[in-house]
């Protein structure tokens, strides 16, 4: 599904990503590792488009298209999504409002006819099960005044109502507390298909207690320094990252 | 910010035809002749040409403002010409006698006088330069009592009405372009809604200027009596012109005790191009006048003009009055916007809301102006202001000055002010949701005008809203 070669990618003219290659296919979960400044998030924003990074060097290819050549929204109608580490706050548009507009977006671009708000609401209803949130949060603004734990469940809401092939979740435990760490990652699992594959970009392994990954990538210095089975999560998590660090000169 | 919000593109004004229409116009300048000429064109009668000589008379003696925080070359007065009809305009039986020219004028702007195609439930008093060329629905509006029509023909039919309050809110010398409007006024619109009735219709005044080098001096008179209620609507457009052209109105509102007046304005004049060569220059003097528990609110989205001078206010005279001003104003490319509003609060236990949505693009100035106005017997006033800017790109401006006077220990008064930036952030947000640059701009700036945007009445609310979307595409790459 995604095959990232040799990628390259600077922000302000310094290199941050120094040649990263990953393959992720259908049905698979990976999970991103690494210290504090190591290019996991950047490495997230740069699968979805972020116009603040340049790429340098290298390849992204998608289900057979080249995912460089597309401009961050064509990345999402064609089934990228990135669950934000920070959820913009958008004030007086509805979560309603944006999600429709979102999901009709994506419809339109497989062809598809838009939904109206009285449709939409069908479609909400079930969602807004995967995440345990009622109806009543539909008519607040996008992220405005949400708790951090809100924000991140919108995050998966949003992701529960978009169905991407490739969802890459960046730090999307952070902040949270342990009723909601559960509620977003159970979220997460229940929207697990054998067609659609996951990236968690996460610091810490609690996280993948819940999201149980097949394989895990230690990110440092901008190269992925080890990669593993879920067993590698948990070496980490003991261990700390220091003894993965030095051997690989970062 | 990165170079993506950089990057502006002007949007084509869609509303920039010249009309081909046989005009009778005078020669430019000012004078007393010019205003006697009028007045004489007019058929008008004595005490009203006495006003208007007072006026200018009046103002003869004053000097243009440059208090407010725009800039621009000077305006040669004696250059202007102060009236311009189609020729073919007389006072008509009915809309069928109306020069087809002027109709498809009115079709291509998407306002249908004809009444087959009329909006449902909107009568509308279209202005062509200087005179109004057909009032619709007028049969409808008779049945319920209320007068809707040309200010020259209210001169002519309603003339008490018109002499008891024309300068009641907005005396001839009240401010300079206010005078200069009461000297040369060539015609607007009038209302008069009867006691107890509630208009049932929306009512709407469609001004267009077409002729070159003319100025648009429109007075709009709007008395609700007792008991009565209205919303009425405005909408201006003007042809692209490489010269400035000054539009100086007045509207003055009565709304007598428990009467309810509602003002909406969708204004988009010609904004100039992205040079800042040419565009309407809108001087504005709109106020209304609410007694006991009656209540006038304005609302109004300003998107066109190359500068915008306004500041819709309210008296509130009467007790338990009040007083409501909702503003969204766009500036693109080398617009001027200063506009607010002045809340004037004499009655007891009167009650204030502003709300101030500006939008700055491009190298657009924005700045809100509102004074709120306590005096000595206004026991229990209350207002709440809340006044918010947007920049989009990082060479535009964003300017608040208000003004709070309090003669009276008893009033509450709160003010919310906030300055945000769309950013690449919230962009990037939208766009990884599928929305692209441009869709992500107008959603944000939609809800960002939103708590202006209900107060319009349901049809407008969507123009409006579209209007933003055509005023701003661009201002994102």
């Amino acid at each position: 599904m995604l095959t990232i070669t040799d990628l390259h990618a600077s922000a302000g003219g310094k290199e941050i990503l120094k040649g990263i290659s990953l393959t992720i296919n259908a049905g698979e979960v990976h999970a991103i590792m690494g210290p504090n400044g190591s290019g996991k998030s950047t490495l997230a924003q740069v699968i979805a488009g972020h116009p603040g990074y340049e790429v340098t060097g290298g390849s992204i290819a998608y289900e057979g298209q080249d995912l460089l050549d597309l401009e961050a929204e064509e990345r999402a109608q064609a089934g990228v999504f990135l669950a934000f580490q920070y959820p913009v706050e958008i004030p007086g548009v509805t979560n309603a409002y944006f999600l429709r507009a979102a999901y009709n977006e994506l419809r339109k671009a497989r062809g598809e006819d838009e939904v109206d708000p009285i449709e939409f609401l069908d479609v909400m209803e079930e969602k807004l099960k995967v995440v345990e949130m009622d109806a009543s949060f539909m008519q607040r603004s996008v992220n405005a005044g949400f708790s951090g734990g809100e924000k991140k469940r919108n995050e998966i809401l949003q992701m529960a109502v978009l169905d991407p092939k490739l969802a890459v979740l960046d730090e999307t435990d952070s902040g949270l507390d342990i009723d909601a760490l559960r509620i977003v990652a159970e979220g997460v699992n229940k929207l697990k298909k054998p067609t659609n594959a996951t990236i968690v970009v996460t610091h810490y392994q609690r996280l993948l207690n819940y999201i149980v990954p097949d394989f895990v990538h230690v990110l440092a210095g901008g190269r992925i320094v080890r990669s593993g089975g879920k067993e590698l999560a948990l070496e980490l998590e003991a261990k700390g990252y220091d003894w993965l660090l030095e051997p690989a000169g970062v | 910010m990165s170079s993506s919000i950089e990057s502006l593109v002007n949007k084509e004004y869609a509303y920039g035809f010249v009309t081909d229409i046989e005009s009778d116009t005078i020669p430019a300048g000012l004078s007393e002749e010019t205003i006697r000429l009028i007045s004489a064109k007019k058929e008008e009668p004595a005490w009203l040409l006495e006003w208007r000589l007072k006026a200018y008379r009046r103002w003869l003696t004053m000097t243009e403002p440059h208090w407010p925080n725009v800039t621009y070359a000077p305006i040669d007065y004696q250059a202007q010409t102060y009236y311009s009809a189609p020729k073919s305009v007389k006072p008509l039986q009915s809309l069928d006698e109306v020069d087809p020219e002027l109709l498809r004028t009115y079709e291509k702007l998407g306002i249908s006088l004809t009444e087959q195609k009329r909006l449902s439930g909107v009568a509308v008093d279209a202005i062509f330069d200087s005179v109004s060329v057909g009032t619709t629905m007028k049969e409808e509006l008779k049945k319920a009592g209320v007068i809707f029509c040309s200010f020259g023909e209210a001169v002519r039919e309603h003339p008490e009405l018109v002499q008891r309050y024309l300068g009641s809110v907005v005396p001839y010398s009240d401010n300079f372009f206010a005078a200069l409007n009461s000297a040369v006024f060539s015609d607007g619109s009038f209302v008069y809604v009867p006691k107890g009735v509630k208009c049932p219709l929306e009512l709407s005044t469609y001004f267009r200027i077409n002729a070159a080098d003319t100025g648009q001096f429109e007075r709009t008179l709007i008395v609700a009596d007792e008991g009565a209620s209205v919303s009425y609507l405005e909408g201006c457009t003007a042809p692209k012109r490489a010269t400035n052209q000054l539009h100086a109105a007045v509207v003055e509102i009565v709304a007598l005790d428990d009467a309810t007046v509602k003002y909406s304005t969708v204004q988009n004049w010609y904004a100039g191009d992205k040079d800042g060569v040419g565009g309407i220059y809108n001087f504005v003097t709109k106020r209304g006048k609410a007694l006991t528990r009656a209540k006038i609110s304005w609302t109004q989205v300003e998107t066109g003009s190359a500068i915008t001078w306004k500041y819709p206010s309210v008296i509130l005279q009467g007790d338990d009055a009040v007083g409501e001003f909702y503003s969204v104003a766009v500036v693109n490319n080398r617009q001027q916007a200063d506009t607010g509003t002045k809340m004037i609060h004499i009655g007891r236990n009167t009650k204030s809301t502003i709300i101030s949505k500006g939008i700055s693009a491009g190298q657009g100035q924005n700045s809100y102006r509102g004074q709120v106005k306590v005096l000595p017997k206004a026991e229990g006033a209350r207002n709440y202001t809340q006044c918010d800017s947007m920049l989009i790109g990082n060479k535009c401006g964003a300017h608040t000055f208000p003004y709070i006077e309090v003669a009276n220990n008893s009033a509450t008064l709160e003010h919310e002010a906030s300055t945000s930036k769309i950013g690449e952030d919230q962009i990037f947000y939208c766009k990884a949701r599928g929305l692209n640059a441009e869709h992500a701009i107008s959603l944000i700036v939609a809800g960002f005008c939103k708590e202006v945007f209900k107060e319009l009445p349901m049809e407008f609310a969507l123009e409006a809203q579209q209007l933003l979307g055509i005023s701003l595409e661009g201002s994102v790459g």
